[in-house]
Formats: structure tokens, C-alpha cells, sequence
């Protein structure tokens, strides 16, 4: 210790160590008051400590055979009654319990082992200070003077500054492997990911289809106060070609229906169709799916993180982290008296990102 | 024992061969009767080590049958109410795990509550780490390694979570990919990169199982050695207790106490683990159905351990600028990116901090008690409560449908609550520390106070106060005093100014506030006389033993004196009030 | 007041005033709600069920909904919610409504199943609307349970959580627990949106799909837990706190007995 020690004063209570006889391995024993355990004093009690201890080790094994034999015996599939679990698979309940009671008993064995019948007397050791000795350090120091002076590290500038240059150099290849983690497919060559947030599968006259069923919507199935989810319809072909959820991540939207005089204010003239409103289903805050829709109070709830927005009134929002309001989707009717897109959506959909603007 | 079995001696045998290759005897005769000091609160970092072990058994277990593929298929395994749905192949694999292989639900709860538990176990580690202050020089690097296991462990959490691909998971990682999203300039170029595009791609979780399995158990494992290594030659910290002293460790052997106890408490952290995973439903994926982007469930929380960043996403006002046309999330950055980075940074730095503020620099092997560091202990419960305020935010739908409370008026309360109450737990803390020391001087200058009321000759009633036991002296004792920095000079003897007033005022004002209003210990003196005081009561109760040892009848009267003739039983009572009539 | 005052101190008196406060409270309360079904029970049996439901409408909701069910201020208009309204309704107990609040919470149905099916007559005649599911709609024995899952993750999780244990609303409204929902109180809710949830119409969602989504909400009902305790299906939130309080508990209680110096 090279600092003041504040426990100094006290060392002096280990001072007076009792001299008993030293063991190998740790000397000396502390100067605690020791209490005999029953274990100690009390041959039967040590016998009895003994056959606890080997009886738990035994019933381990037990566990374990019948862990296998759960494991041979009881059908994946069957159903047991058990108070307060109620209706619980066998298999697993079974599995679980034997395995584990199996090694719990070994670790309370082994636990109780060492509190019954080894020592418990508490033994003392010396710590010494991390630093290392003077003399260790000046060989240290020694050390590396012969080396920087053998390799002329230190005389030979432009080895090292070239060294220096290489090993910053050398690691670029491996970031420049990385650049092909996206590999753009055909359709998205050349577009920058903001480009590609930026569109979805809505084009003028894309048929709204109720998603699940598939079928199309007409304006007399939605209801005022009804609520439907809804993909585009050839969304379905698309996925069997890209065979991924890319494309339902974009387009998905929900369509409500209100009374059209409880619509306060849209995104875009006319953009309902008699009182059908259709709006992105993709949070702004950082792309929940949301279809929490209040009817009496048109507000869209998300799930993730609670932000909040009126369909009535331009998809604002009116609570939570959401920064912008959801992005709403101009709607008609084709010939055949099916809802249809208009367009794609006019803003990019989903979370913010730094090219959006 | 003079014989030596035939096992001994292959044992023997052993030891040499391996000796004369790696020199082993040496570290043997150092190490095997290494001293470990024992306390419930060192278990916690030995739960942490053991859950670990048993998330990397049940994982190899899992690696067998999961498949981490993203290409779609139509389900046909037993779980009937998803039979003939389109799903990814990883989320097929997960439920053939926990319908069609025997044991395999099993193995997967046994995986999904161990790493709940480890992370959780390297929390409350840490807590003791942190209001002991264990962290304090020589063991600065262990706890920078503890901090960066623990952020490693989110991750592997995270990652873990993310790749059963059912509807949770998928939202989780789609929340993951919208934080990424908003990071300023590289952003959606990093998402793009790491999702192979678009979200959710068919590639994410192939990728992410590589990280899962691999590249962050392997760093985790790496970092573990080390951790341990540092602990075995830093030698454990211990309490402070009788014959315990900076410069000594007392406690156990490694052989056998410890071996026995250490080695048995991961059989028994093992065996809790597999009971509680044949017990209780964790994460059961076959309710939250495929995940499609387009789809969600209430509820939609993260583990644990993930909760807060959540929270502080619900809690956060939605801010958002465009400068030059740039978006700049506000909203998303603060309480995703900037706060843990905050958080996880200023833990890790803390024992550096401490040690400037205080101007520290001796070893400390002795732990502190948490009531004599009340500015640290103070700091500690402040940044849990936070912590805890945020977990409500992300359990705020859960409690206000529990509770029948409004979502809106439970992110508003912490949305003040978050700036007030950590204050108040900090005033209160530092607070109750200081009382807590003034008790402790109380009893160091006139005993225990022993609740027993005693009638002198002369009429005075007094209190009886005894002395303290040799254990609670040494563990009040090792209280030290601790001295504010000295307020700098502005200018020397000599007149020349002090360049560096300014710094050397704010570290002084910072120790002065570190160190401020401590409960000074008594000195020697003023303990022996206290503590004759007491002896001195001890004395006059003295006559009252001479017949009785009060303290023991005390325990088994529940406090009532007991005096000769007093009846002991109720028998005896009712026999004594026949007798007198 | 001298007594009390003396006296109050004593944890007898205090209990025996909680026990009496509650008393009062208590039957207050019960004689309150026992007005209603006295009530209703002298109007059944007059004239035809039309009239017999508008004077039970009358005593029961007009006050709310308008003497000629048209709304006011304090309840919707019921012209045109159809007979499946008033039994959803009335039957689950929702309506009427006891207190105003952020929602109408399920509670014991005061009405006998005459006096229901009265109002929904009444209801019907003024308006055309949805007529209450019959038992053949409501037969799901031969329904597809998988489509009626990839149903409820469409149209209900995101209310009423994946596993139907319900979920938050804003302003302290929710979506209710579907574990004790009947077929027909699922039936009638997806024809009527009742409250807030939204109407999911028989154009929308055709018998056979209402149908497969009611098997499914049977399903998460009935289903036994693969995995044992379920902890009741709320997600990862519960989990933490049984691992924080259970888990954490056991494994320190372990951590301290090895600590604890044998006798």
C-alpha cells in the first residue's frame, strides 16, 4: 500500500491472531468466534447429515429415470389436468419437473454436503497491492527500449509512417464486401432506398381487396362506423414473383367508413368516396401495423407506441410520439362499382427517415 | 487416510503427466486453496455466469432443429389451428420445436427464461456491484467489461427474440428497423443493407442468427474469461466484518467449501431454471400466429430488459425538424439512440468520474456500506427509479388495462414524473443514508438500545443499553471519514496566478457536494467511553442475572421478564392462583 | 362525539367503522340495483312484444337514447342498430348503463331473456338493421379454425390482443377480454360494432368467415397450455414480472441459505 490506508487503524484487530495449527493451502484461520455445529460435536448427527446428503444424490438418479421415462411414455400431444396450472401439456410439465428436481437435488446435495460436514471456519489470506515490483516494471521498461532500438522503429521514419498508412489502409476491403448486403433486385436498380420508400404497389385503378379474403370491396359492404384491411389486388401476384412481404409492408391500408359530415378535413379533395376513407397502415413513428380504430371517435390507436391520429380530421396527430399524420390514399369506384386507388399514396408512408424532408 | 486408492493414485498420475507438459502444479498449489469471502450478494454475478452457461447449452440443443430461413412455407405440423398457413420457415421450425420434438418446448423455455434471467441477474449484479462500491480502483476494467456483457446481452436478448419470426418478433424488428431508419445521413442505407432492402426482405434473419449464435456469445464468452480472471487475481471484495481488513480476504477455500457451494449453487440455478421451464409458458409463438408487416397485436411488448427503451419511445413528445430538407427524428433519436447512449456511457465512466470527483486513489478491497457513500447510493436509486419509470411507460397499456387507468394519463404522469421523481429519490436516499449513519454513531456512543425499562434504587428509571458485539463494532467501525477536495487558491504564495482555478473549483465544489454532511464517526475515545457507558447499565442490570439470564428468557416469553417464582406455564399459572385463594 | 373521539384510536372501533361504512355503502348499492328487475318484472306480459319492449325502453333507456330513439346528448340514436344491438347490449349486462365513464363495462344482465328479446323487437321495428345471429349462424362445429386465425390477426388482434386477453384504448377505453365471450356475444359484436370497435358487416366478413373467427375465439378459450402456467397470456410483461418477483425470489432465498452458518 503506497496510499494512506484508512483500515490501518483497525489492522490491529487481526494482530492478535490466534495460533492454531496452519494447513496447506491457506493459513491462518480467522479470528472469528466459532460456534460447534451438531455436525461437529455430535457423531449421529454427522451419520444423519451423511445419508441426507447420499439419499438426495440418489433420488437424482431416480428423477433421472423417470425423466426418461416421461420422455418414452407420455405422447407429445396429451393434456393434463393440474390445480391452479389448469390444462397443461403432460410432456412438458413432466420433462421440466423431473429435469429439474433431478438437478436441484444434486445442487442442494452437494450445498448441504459442504454446510454440514466440511470445515466452517472461516480462513484468512494476504492480499497484495496489483501494482507490479520496481523491478519488474524497470525490466519492462528495459525491455522495450531494446525493442524499439533493435527495430529501429523510432530512426526509421518512413517504415513507420508507410506501416502506419498500410495497416489503416488494409481493413477497407472488408467494408467494401459489405456494400452488396443489398443487392437492388431488377425493378429497384438505380433507386436510391429513398426512392424505393417513397412508392408503393397503388396506381390509378388498383382494386382495393379486403385483406384475408381477397375479395374486393364494394362501397354498400362497408358500413358507416365499419372498418375493413385491405391490400391492393394484384399484391398477390407480386408476392408470388418477389416471394416477400416487401410489397404488403408498403401498400397495406385500412378503409373506414363515416358519416361524411363527421369528416372535419382530408389530405386531398374529394380523396373519400362517400365517406370512405382510406389511410396507410403503417405508423409514421417507426412502422407499426395500426388498426386500433375507435368508430365513435375516429382515432387510429398503434399498439407499439400509442401515437395517436384522427381519420377525420386529415389523419392528424393528436397524441403521441408520431411526428406526421398518416398518409391518406385518394379512392373511387371503377366501372364495376369496386372501390379503387386513384393513385399512390402523395407522401412517402411509414417511419421518417433523413431523405424524406 | 495413509492408503491411497487406485483412483487417487490414477488421479496423481494424472496431475504429474499433465505437470510435466504444462506446468499445472504450479497454479494447483496457489490456487486450490484460494480464500473466497461469502455473502448472498456475491451469489448474484454467479447467477448471471450460470444462466449463461445453461442459454448456451439449450441453444446448441436449439440450433439442431431450428432452421433461420425466411422463404415461405405452408405449415403442416401438429399445432392444429395453424395448419395449412403460409409462414416462414423459421417460424415453422420454431413450432415443430415446440409440437413434433419431444422436450424441444421444454428446451426452448429453458432458453427463453434463462436469458431473461441472465440479463436480469447481470442487473441486480451490477446493483451490488455499484452500491458496494466494488467498482473502485484496482476494478475500473471489470467494471467497463461488466457494463459491455451487459449491452452484449441485450443484444444477444434481442436478436434472440427476433428470430422465431412469429408476430411479436416481426414487430419487434420492424420497430428495430424504423429506429434505423431515422439515424441522420446513413440511415436508410444501413437498413437497407442490413434487411437486403426492403422490410422485411428474406434475408434478416438468416443474417441475424449468424450474430445470435456466434458473433455475440462468442464476444460474451471472451469478455466472461476475462471477468473472472480479473476477479481470481484482484481477489474478491469483501464486507467489512471482525478480522477483516483492506489487506486480507476471509472466507472460504476454493477446496472444497467453495467448489462444494459454488458448484452446487449452478446445479440449483440450473435446476430452477428447467423446472421453471417445464412449469411456465414463456413467449408462446404459436398464439402471436406468422408474422406478416401488416399485421399486429395489442399489447406488443418487448422482453424486459428491452421495456425501457420502449418506454421512452411512448413517453417521448413527438418532435421532428426538416432543416434544408433534411428529417431530423427528433422523436425517435432522443429516446432510442442519444438516451441509452447517455445511459450505458455514464455507467461505464462512472468509477472514473467518482474517483476524479473525490480525488480517490487508494485500492479498496473493503466495501462500502451503502448509507457511508450517500451521494453514490443516492445516484444509484435515482437512475433505477428512471429506469423503473421508463419500464412503466412500456408496460403502460398492460397496467392501464390491469388497472382500468387511461394509456394518455399514464404517459403524461411520466412525462413529469420522469423529471421529478428521480430528484425526490435522490434527496430522500441521500437522507435516509444520513440518518442511518447518525444511528450507527448512536449506538457506537452509547450501545444498543435495549428496550428494557430498569427501576434504579433510588427510584430513576433508565434504559438499559448494551454493548455492541465484536461484529457490529468492525462492521460500524469501517466507516471512514472522507474529506472534501480543498477549495483551490487563486493565486500562489508567489502571486502567480492559478491557471487552473476554474477546473479545480468545480472539482472542489463537486467533492464538497459528493462528500457533504456526513455524519462524522466518533473518535476512539469517544467509543470506548460510550461503550464503558453501556457496559456500565449492563452492570447495574447485572443482579437481575445472578438468578436468570434475562436475555435468554427474553426470547422465550416474548419479552417479559421472567422472575423466580413466576409461573413458566399456564398449568403452572392456574395452579399458583388456586393455591392463593 | 366524545366517545368516538375517545375511542377511535382503538383498532376495534376503527374496524367496526369500516365494517359499518361498508354495510351502508354495500346496501345502498344493492338496493339500488335490485330497483330494476322489480321494475321490468310488472311491464312483461301487456299487450303485444312491440309494446311491451317500448315501455321497458321507455323506464330503461330513453332517458339516454330519447323517448323516440333518436339520441340526445347522452346516447347514440338506436333507429336502424337492429335487434343484435339490444341483445348484445342488454344481455351482456353493458347496457344500461350504471355510471357514465370512458366505457361501458360488462356487469350482470338485470333483464329476463322476454324482456330482452321485447326491446330488440321494439328496436327493429322502428328501423331496419341487424337481426340477431340464429342458430345456425352461430353453428362453428364444421368451421376452418386456421382461416379463423388468419382472420382474428387481421381484423381483432390488433384490439383485442392475439390471445383475446383484451387491450388499451385511448382515454381509458378498451377493448374487452374475449375468454368468457359467448358465439353469439362475438357474432353480434362484429354485426353491430358496439361502443367503439368498428362494424364488421356480413358483406365484409360473410357468415362462414364469422364463423371460422368464432371457432378460433373458442380455440384460445378452450385450448389447454402447451408450455404449463400461462400467466395469463398478457406478453412479455408478465413474464418479467414473474421473473422478477418468482424467479428472482427463489434464486436469492437459494443464494442465502448457502450463506446461512449451519447448527
Amino acid at each position: 500500500m503506497t496510499e494512506i490506508s484508512p483500515r490501518e487503524g483497525h489492522s490491529d484487530a487481526s494482530a492478535h491472531e490466534v495460533a492454531r495449527p496452519a494447513k496447506p493451502g491457506y493459513s491462518p484461520v480467522a479470528d472469528v468466534p466459532h460456534r460447534p455445529r451438531a455436525t461437529d460435536v455430535d457423531p449421529k448427527a454427522a451419520r444423519r447429515a451423511e445419508r441426507q446428503v447420499a439419499s438426495m444424490f440418489l433420488l437424482s438418479m431416480l428423477f433421472v429415470v423417470l425423466f426418461v421415462v416421461a420422455y418414452v411414455a407420455i405422447d407429445k400431444t396429451t393434456v393434463v389436468y393440474i390445480p391452479v396450472m389448469g390444462d397443461v401439456g403432460a410432456s412438458n410439465v413432466a420433462l421440466g419437473f423431473t429435469f429439474g428436481v433431478a438437478i436441484l437435488l444434486i445442487g442442494t446435495a452437494a450445498i448441504q454436503w459442504s454446510k454440514k460436514l466440511m470445515p466452517d471456519v472461516e480462513v484468512v489470506q494476504e492480499r497484495h497491492d496489483q501494482l507490479s515490483p520496481r523491478r519488474a516494471t524497470a525490466e519492462a521498461a528495459a525491455n522495450y527500449e531494446r525493442g524499439k532500438d533493435e527495430s529501429g522503429f523510432a530512426r526509421f521514419k518512413l517504415i513507420r509512417r508507410t506501416l502506419i498508412g498500410a495497416l489503416v489502409v488494409f481493413p477497407i476491403p472488408m467494408v467494401v464486401l459489405l456494400r452488396d448486403l443489398w443487392v437492388p433486385t431488377e425493378a429497384d436498380e438505380g433507386k436510391s432506398p429513398a426512392d424505393i420508400l417513397s412508392t408503393t404497389l397503388w396506381t390509378e385503378g388498383s382494386r382495393i381487396v379486403s385483406d384475408g379474403t381477397y375479395a374486393p370491396v364494394k362501397p354498400e359492404d362497408l358500413p358507416v362506423g365499419g372498418l375493413i384491411s385491405a391490400v391492393p389486388e394484384d399484391l398477390r401476384e407480386v408476392e408470388e414473383v418477389t416471394e416477400n412481404l416487401n410489397a404488403r409492408g408498403k401498400a397495406a391500408i385500412i378503409l373506414v367508413r363515416m358519416d361524411p359530415s363527421e369528416i372535419r378535413a382530408q389530405q386531398g379533395d374529394g380523396w373519400d368516396y362517400q365517406g370512405i376513407l382510406a389511410y396507410s397502415k403503417i405508423c409514421t413513428h417507426v412502422g407499426c401495423p395500426i388498426a386500433l380504430y375507435e368508430q365513435r371517435t375516429h382515432h387510429l390507436l398503434c399498439p407499439c407506441h400509442q401515437s395517436t391520429f384522427d381519420l377525420a380530421d386529415a389523419g392528424n396527430v393528436v397524441f403521441g410520439p408520431a411526428a406526421r399524420r398518416m398518409p391518406q390514399l385518394p379512392i373511387g369506384v371503377d366501372e364495376e362499382g369496386y372501390l379503387v386507388a386513384l393513385s399512390d399514396f402523395a407522401e412517402p408512408i411509414g417511419p421518417s427517415f433523413w431523405e424524406r424532408g | 487416510m495413509t492408503t491411497t486408492s487406485p483412483v487417487e493414485k490414477a488421479g496423481g498420475a494424472t496431475a504429474t503427466y499433465v505437470d510435466q507438459r504444462i506446468g499445472s502444479n504450479k497454479f494447483l498449489s496457489r490456487n486450490l486453496g484460494k480464500v473466497f469471502p461469502e455473502h448472498w450478494s456475491f451469489m448474484l454475478g454467479e447467477i448471471a455466469l450460470y444462466s449463461f452457461i445453461v442459454v448456451l447449452l439449450t441453444g446448441v440443443f436449439l440450433t439442431l432443429w431450428f432452421k433461420p430461413s425466411m422463404v415461405e412455407v405452408i405449415y403442416d405440423g401438429s399445432y392444429v389451428p395453424l395448419q395449412g398457413v403460409k409462414m416462414s420457415e423459421a417460424y415453422a421450425s420454431s413450432l415443430d420445436i415446440s409440437f413434433d420434438i419431444r422436450g424441444g418446448l421444454l428446451l426452448r423455455q429453458m432458453h427463453h427464461w434463462s436469458a431473461l434471467i441472465f440479463i436480469a441477474a447481470m442487473a441486480v449484479h451490477m446493483f451490488r456491484v455499484f452500491f458496494t462500491g466494488a467498482f473502485r480502483k484496482p476494478r475500473e476494467f471489470n467494471w467497463i467489461i461488466g457494463i459491455v456483457l451487459t449491452t452484449l446481452g441485450l443484444l444477444a436478448g434481442f436478436s434472440g427474440y427476433s428470430l422465431p419470426d412469429d408476430l411479436l418478433s416481426g414487430t419487434g424488428l420492424q420497430i428495430a428497423r424504423g429506429i434505423m431508419q431515422a439515424a441522420p445521413i446513413v440511415g436508410t442505407w444501413a437498413a437497407f443493407l442490413l434487411f437486403d432492402g426492403e422490410f422485411p426482405g428474406t434475408e434478416f434473419i438468416s443474417r441475424l442468427y449468424g450474430v445470435h449464435i456466434l458473433l455475440i456469445p462468442g464476444i460474451i464468452l471472451a469478455l466472461v474469461t476475462v471477468h473472472l480472471m480479473l476477479v481470481w487475481t484482484q481477489k474478491h471484495t469483501q464486507f467489512p466484518g471482525p478480522g477483516r481488513t483492506n489487506d486480507n480476504v476471509v472466507g472460504y477455500p476454493l477446496l472444497p467449501i467453495y467448489m462444494a457451494k459454488a458448484g452446487g449453487f449452478f446445479f440449483v440455478v440450473f435446476g430452477i431454471i428447467a423446472l421453471v421451464g417445464g412449469l411456465v409458458t414463456v413467449n408462446p409463438i404459436w398464439i402471436f400466429g406468422p408474422y406478416t408487416p401488416d399485421q399486429v397485436s395489442a399489447g406488443s411488448q418487448p422482453d424486459w430488459y428491452i421495456g425501457f427503451l420502449d418506454g421512452a419511445l411512448r413517453v417521448m413528445p413527438n418532435i421532428e425538424s426538416v432543416i434544408f430538407g433534411w428529417t431530423i427524428s427528433w422523436n425517435i433519436m432522443i429516446p432510442a439512440m442519444i438516451l441509452p447512449g447517455i445511459l450505458f456511457t455514464a455507467a461505464g465512466l462512472y468509477p472514473f468520474i467518482e474517483a476524479w470527483v473525490t480525488g480517490d486513489k487508494r485500492e479498496h478491497n473493503l466495501l462500502d456500506r451503502p448509507r457511508n457513500a450517500p451521494t453514490r447510493t443516492a445516484f444509484g436509486m435515482m437512475a433505477i427509479v428512471f429506469y423503473a419509470l421508463l419500464w412503466v411507460g412500456g408496460a403502460n397499456d398492460i397496467i392501464a388495462v390491469a388497472f382500468d387507468l387511461s394509456i394518455n394519463s399514464i404517459i403524461w404522469f411520466l412525462r413529469v414524473a420522469l423529471f421529478v421523481v428521480p430528484p425526490i429519490v435522490f434527496v430522500v436516499t441521500r437522507r435516509t443514508c444520513l440518518s442511518l449513519q447518525r444511528r450507527d454513531r448512536e449506538k457506537l456512543l452509547h450501545g444498543y438500545e435495549s428496550g428494557r425499562i430498569l427501576r434504579l434504587p433510588h427510584g430513576e428509571f433508565i434504559e438499559v443499553h448494551q454493548p455492541l458485539s465484536v461484529k457490529d463494532m468492525a462492521v460500524i467501525t469501517s466507516k471512514t471519514d472522507h474529506v472534501a477536495l480543498p477549495a483551490p487558491e487563486k493565486a500562489d504564495a508567489d502571486g502567480v496566478r492559478n491557471k487552473h482555478y476554474r477546473w479545480q473549483m468545480m472539482r472542489h465544489r463537486l467533492s464538497s457536494f459528493f462528500y457533504g454532511q456526513n455524519i462524522p464517526q466518533p473518535s476512539m475515545a469517544e467509543i470506548e467511553a460510550g461503550q464503558h457507558h453501556a457496559a456500565h447499565d449492563a452492570e447495574l442490570e447485572a443482579p437481575l442475572h445472578d438468578y436468570e439470564d434475562a436475555d435468554e428468557l427474553r426470547r422465550a416469553h416474548g419479552g417479559v421478564l421472567h422472575h423466580p417464582g413466576m409461573a413458566e406455564t399456564n398449568t403452572e399459572q392456574i395452579e399458583q392462583d388456586r393455591s392463593q385463594h | 362525539m366524545k366517545f368516538l373521539a375517545a375511542r377511535r384510536r382503538s383498532p376495534f372501533v376503527a374496524s367496526a367503522l369500516l365494517i359499518g361504512a361498508l354495510v351502508v355503502v354495500g346496501g345502498g348499492y344493492a338496493a339500488v340495483a335490485s330497483v330494476q328487475p322489480a321494475e321490468a318484472a310488472m311491464a312483461v306480459g301487456s299487450e303485444t312484444q312491440v309494446e311491451s319492449g317500448r315501455q321497458l325502453y321507455l323506464e330503461g333507456c330513453s332517458s339516454c337514447h330519447g323517448l323516440e330513439a333518436q339520441g340526445t346528448q347522452s346516447g347514440p340514436t338506436l333507429i336502424g342498430v337492429g335487434a343484435a344491438a339490444v341483445n348484445f347490449q342488454v344481455g351482456s349486462g353493458r347496457m344500461p348503463l350504471a355510471a357514465p365513464g370512458a366505457q361501458a363495462p360488462s356487469k350482470e344482465n338485470v333483464y329476463s331473456d322476454e324482456d330482452i328479446a321485447a326491446m330488440a323487437a321494439y328496436i327493429a321495428s322502428l328501423a331496419p338493421g341487424p337481426a340477431i345471429p340464429t342458430a345456425e349462424q352461430l353453428d362453428y362445429a364444421d368451421a376452418d379454425v386456421a382461416y379463423g386465425g388468419e382472420l382474428f390477426r387481421i381484423n381483432c388482434a390488433q384490439c383485442h390482443q392475439a390471445a383475446g386477453q383484451g387491450g388499451a384504448l385511448t382515454q381509458g377505453k378498451y377493448a374487452p377480454n374475449l375468454m368468457q365471450a359467448e358465439p353469439i356475444e362475438i357474432y353480434e359484436a362484429m354485426l353491430t360494432g358496439p361502443q367503439n370497435m368498428p362494424v364488421f358487416s356480413d358483406a365484409q366478413l360473410p357468415t362462414k368467415d364469422k364463423q371460422a373467427i368464432i371457432a378460433y375465439v373458442r380455440e384460445l378459450q378452450d385450448s389447454a397450455s402447451p408450455g404449463g402456467l400461462t400467466l395469463g397470456r398478457f406478453g412479455p410483461v408478465t413474464e418479467g414480472v414473474f421473473l422478477a418477483t418468482a424467479i428472482f425470489a427463489a434464486l436469492i432465498a437459494a443464494a442465502v441459505w448457502i450463506g446461512i452458518k449451519s447448527r
